[in-house]
C-alpha cells in the first residue's frame, strides 16, 4: 500500500511539473465506462488523435486533462467543476451523452469558462449569457436531410422505430417536425431499449401501418435490431437511419438485414469516397492519419471526428484570442469564448463551421452526406 | 390486433419467456441454498454469450483472465482461512479445487483453440469456461457472510453485479456481439412462423427443469441440496456441510446462466451489461413463485416474457413499466397469502 501511495505521489509530482510548462489547458470529459462507452471511446481516441495533429498554438504548448464520466450526468458535472477549479483549465470539451453534455455546460456557464460540446444536444441554458458551442449537426438537421431523401426517394408513409430515450425523441421530433411542410407522413412512435432481447411487437405494429419506408432511430450496434426484426417479417420497403448508425459493429451484426439502409452522415465518414473539391477530404484524409498515428488503430467511426473538429474550433479560435490575453486569466476565458463565438467559413471533417453569439449550433446542410450502405461499406450517394 | 398478431407475439414471448425461465430457476436454485438473491446470474449469462462470440471469432475470450485472476484470488482466500485455522491437511485439496480445476478449464480452452473446434465444441468449450465463476464468486464474496442477514446478502450480491459489469466492460468492451443460429431450420404451425431456435430454447428450458426435478427428487446429492435449503442447522446436523452444497448450487447455477447465454446469444445482441434487465425480469418471474418453487418460477417467468411481448405491440414506450408493475400486485398477493416464519422475523 505505501508502494503505492509513494508511486501515487511520484505521479502527481510529475503532473505538477507539467503544468508549469504547458500553457493552455484543455480539461476533456467522456464516457470510458457505463452505457455511453460505445461511443465515448471513439470520442477519447478522437481527442488524441486531434492532439496528434495540432498540440500547440502559437508556439504555445496545449496540455490535455481527461476525465472519464461513467455516462453519469453527476459525475459529469462534478469532473467539469474540479476540472475547472483544480487543474484552472482554459477550456472544456465534452462529451458522450446528451444528458451529461448539458451538465457540463450549466457548469462552463456559471463559472465562466467556454466549453464546446461534442455531443448532439437540445435543451441548452439560455444563450443570453452563451459560454459554449455545440459541434455535431442537431437531429433536427441530421433527420431533414434523410426525410428530403426520402421524398426524393418517392416515399410517403414512413414507420418510425426507435430508442425509447433522449436519442429516440430527438429523431423522432425532427421527423414530425418535417412532416409538416414535406408532404412526408410519420405513422408509428414505437420504442425499444438498448439492452431488450427482442423488437418483435414493436415491428409488427410498424408494418401493420403498412409504411413505404421505415426509419431507425436507434444508435450504434442496438441500432440493427429492428432491422433484423424487419428482415425476419420480410418487409421489402426502404430503410433509413442517421449517423448515429454508423459504427462497425452496427454493419458486423445487422449483417444483411442492415443492407441497403441510407443515412445522413458527416462528410468524414466516407472521405476516400468524396470528390477532389469536397472541403472535406483532405482535412478527413489528414484526420485519419492523426488518427491512426495517435491510437494505432485505422478510424470508422463518426464520433471521433466531432473531437477533432472541437479541436480545430479550438485552436483557431486559440490562435486570435492569444493576441489579447494570457491562458489562465479570465480575460483570455473571455477572450477565447469571443473568438469560438467569431467562427466563420472554418470548414473541419464534418462541416463548415459558423458560429455567433446567440445560437449554440453553426453548420449548415453542407454539413451531411447520404451515405447507404452495400455489402457491409458506406457508400457516398451524392 | 389479428389473431396472427396475437400469434406471433406469443410465439416471440414464449420464447423470450424461456430464457427468463432458466434464468428464474437457476435464481431459485441459489437462494433456496445459500439464501443469496444472486443479482449477477445475468451478467453471468451474458458473459457466456461473449465468450461464445469471441471463440467463434478464434480471440482467446476475455473470461479467460477473469476466471483465472478469480481462482488465484479464491485459492489464496481458502488458503488463508486453512492456515488460521490449523487445518494444514486440507491444504491440497483446497489447492486443486479452488486453483487447479478451474485453471484446467482455461487450459483446456486455450489448447483447444488451436484446433479451430466445430461450432459444438466451442459452446461445450464456452460452458466450461463460465462454469467456475459462480462458485469462485461465492468463495471470494458470500462464504465469509454465510450467516449473515438475507438483507445484508442481497446488498453485497447488487454491489458484486456493479463490479462484474465493471469487469466485463474490461474484459469484452463496450460493443455487442451476435453469434451465428444453431439451427436453421423452422417449423410453420398453421399460419406461424416458429425459428427452430426458438423451439431449441424451448426444449432446453423443459429439459432443465425436468432434470433439475429428477436431480432433486432421486439423487442422494439433490436430497441434501433440498435439506440444507431447508434448515441449514438441520442439515448439518446430518452431516452435510452447506458450503458444500452452496459450491454445488452455485455450479449448477452457473451451468443455467450458461445455457440460457447461449441460446439467448443468436436471437439478440448481447452487451456486457445485457444480463441485468434479463436477471430482472427473470427476478419478477421468480418472485411469482415466492422465490421457493421451481415450477411457480418458471410459470412466472413465461407469463413475465408472454406479457412483455404484448406490451411491446401495444405500448413500446411503456413496456418495461408494464412488466415492472406486475410485481406490486404479485407482492401484496404474497405477503397477504403467506405466514412469516419465526426466523424471518429475527432478521
Amino acid at each position: 500500500m505505501r508502494k503505492i501511495l509513494s508511486l501515487a505521489a511520484l505521479f502527481g509530482g510529475l503532473v505538477a511539473a507539467s503544468t508549469a510548462q504547458a500553457d493552455i489547458t484543455v480539461g476533456f470529459v467522456t464516457s470510458l465506462s457505463g452505457p455511453g462507452a460505445s461511443i465515448g471511446i471513439p470520442y477519447g481516441r478522437g481527442i488524441q488523435a486531434a492532439l496528434e495533429y495540432k498540440g500547440e498554438v502559437n508556439g504555445e504548448k496545449i496540455r490535455l486533462i481527461q476525465l472519464d464520466d461513467g455516462s453519469d450526468p453527476s459525475a459529469a458535472s462534478r469532473a467539469a467543476r474540479k476540472l475547472i477549479e483544480e487543474e484552472k483549465v482554459d477550456l472544456l470539451i465534452g462529451t458522450a451523452t446528451a444528458p451529461s453534455t448539458i451538465a457540463m455546460m450549466a457548469v462552463a456557464t456559471e463559472l465562466k469558462v467556454p466549453m464546446i460540446a461534442v455531443s448532439p444536444i437540445i435543451g441548452l441554458p439560455d444563450p443570453a449569457d452563451q459560454w459554449g458551442i455545440c459541434v455535431p449537426q442537431p437531429a433536427s438537421l441530421l433527420v431533414k436531410v434523410v426525410a428530403d431523401r426520402m421524398k426524393r426517394d418517392g416515399m410517403k408513409n414512413i414507420g418510425y422505430i426507435g430508442f425509447s430515450d433522449a436519442w429516440g425523441d430527438l429523431v423522432y421530433n425532427g421527423a414530425k417536425a418535417v412532416e409538416a411542410d414535406d408532404g412526408i407522413k410519420v405513422l408509428t412512435n414505437e420504442r425499444y431499449a438498448r439492452v431488450d432481447t427482442s423488437v418483435t411487437g414493436q415491428i409488427l405494429k410498424v408494418l401493420a401501418t403498412r409504411p413505404d419506408a421505415v426509419l431507425d432511430g436507434g444508435s450504434g450496434t442496438q441500432g440493427a435490431l429492428p432491422l433484423l426484426a424487419l428482415a425476419d417479417r420480410g418487409f421489402k420497403g426502404k430503410t433509413y437511419g442517421t449517423v448515429a448508425l454508423v459504427n462497425p459493429d452496427f454493419v458486423r451484426v445487422g449483417g444483411k438485414a442492415a443492407d441497403g439502409i441510407q443515412v445522413s452522415a458527416g462528410p468524414v465518414i466516407v472521405a476516400e469516397q468524396l470528390p477532389d473539391t469536397h472541403f472535406a477530404k483532405k482535412l478527413a484524409l489528414e484526420f485519419r492519419a492523426a488518427y491512426q498515428k495517435a491510437n494505432n488503430l485505422p478510424s470508422t467511426d463518426g464520433f471521433s471526428a466531432y473531437s477533432f473538429d472541437g479541436w480545430k474550433i479550438f485552436t483557431e479560435a486559440a490562435a486570435r484570442a492569444l493576441k489579447t490575453a494570457k491562458p489562465g486569466t479570465a480575460e483570455f476565458h473571455k477572450a477565447l469564448r469571443d473568438e469560438i463565438l467569431n467562427t466563420k467559413e472554418m470548414p473541419g471533417v464534418h462541416a463548415i463551421y459558423n458560429f455567433k453569439p446567440g445560437a449554440y449550433h453553426g453548420v449548415d446542410e453542407r454539413a451531411l452526406v447520404i451515405v447507404r450502405l452495400v455489402n457491409g461499406a458506406w457508400t457516398y450517394e451524392p | 390486433m389479428t389473431a396472427d398478431i396475437a400469434a406471433i407475439l406469443a410465439v416471440d414471448g414464449i420464447a423470450t419467456g424461456a430464457i427468463y425461465a432458466l434464468v428464474a430457476i437457476g435464481t431459485v436454485l441459489i437462494f433456496t441454498v445459500t439464501r443469496v438473491i444472486f443479482i449477477p446470474f445475468g451478467d453471468i449469462a451474458a458473459f457466456t454469450a461473449l465468450t461464445l462470440a469471441a471463440l467463434d471469432a478464434k480471440q482467446l475470450p476475455g473470461t479467460v483472465g477473469l476466471v483465472v485472476v478469480l481462482a488465484c484470488m479464491a485459492c489464496l482466500m481458502e488458503v488463508t482461512s486453512l492456515a488460521r485455522a490449523g487445518e494444514l491437511r486440507a491444504m491440497p485439496k483446497a489447492v486443486l479445487g479452488y486453483l487447479v480445476l478451474p485453471l484446467v478449464a482455461v487450459g483446456i480452452v486455450w489448447l483447444a483453440m488451436r484446433f479451430n473446434p466445430p461450432m459444438q465444441i466451442r459452446i461445450v468449450l464456452a460452458l466450461l469456461l463460465i462454469l467456475p465463476v459462480a462458485p469462485l464468486l461465492d468463495r471470494i464474496v458470500f462464504r465469509p457472510i454465510a450467516d449473515a442477514s438475507v438483507l445484508l446478502l442481497l446488498t453485497v450480491s447488487v454491489a458484486l453485479h456493479f463490479a462484474l459489469v465493471g469487469l466485463g466492460l474490461m474484459f469484452f468492451g463496450p460493443e455487442g456481439v451476435r453469434t451465428e443460429p444453431l439451427t436453421s431450420l423452422a417449423l410453420d404451425i398453421g399460419d406461424v412462423h416458429v425459428p427452430g431456435q426458438t423451439v431449441l430454447i424451448l426444449t432446453a428450458a423443459l429439459v432443465f427443469s425436468g432434470l433439475l426435478f429428477l436431480f432433486f427428487d432421486f439423487t442422494l446429492l439433490g436430497k441434501a441440496l433440498r435439506a440444507t435449503a431447508f434448515n441449514r442447522t438441520g442439515a448439518r446436523l446430518m452431516g452435510i456441510r452447506p458450503a458444500r452444497a452452496g459450491t454445488i448450487a452455485y455450479l449448477l447455477g452457473s451451468l443455467m446462466a450458461g445455457v440460457s447465454g447461449i441460446l439467448i446469444a443468436p436471437v439478440n445482441t448481447i452487451f456486457y451489461d445485457s444480463g441485468f434487465l434479463i436477471g430482472l425480469k427473470a427476478f419478477v418471474g421468480a418472485i411469482v413463485g415466492g422465490l421457493v418453487s421451481y415450477p411457480g418460477a418458471a410459470l412466472g417467468a413465461f407469463g413475465v416474457g408472454i406479457l412483455e411481448s404484448f406490451a411491446s405491440f401495444e405500448s413500446s414506450t411503456l413496456k418495461d413499466v408494464i412488466v415492472f408493475s406486475l410485481l406490486i400486485p404479485v407482492l401484496l398477493w404474497r405477503s397477504l397469502a403467506t405466514q412469516h416464519s419465526e426466523e424471518e422475523i429475527e432478521e
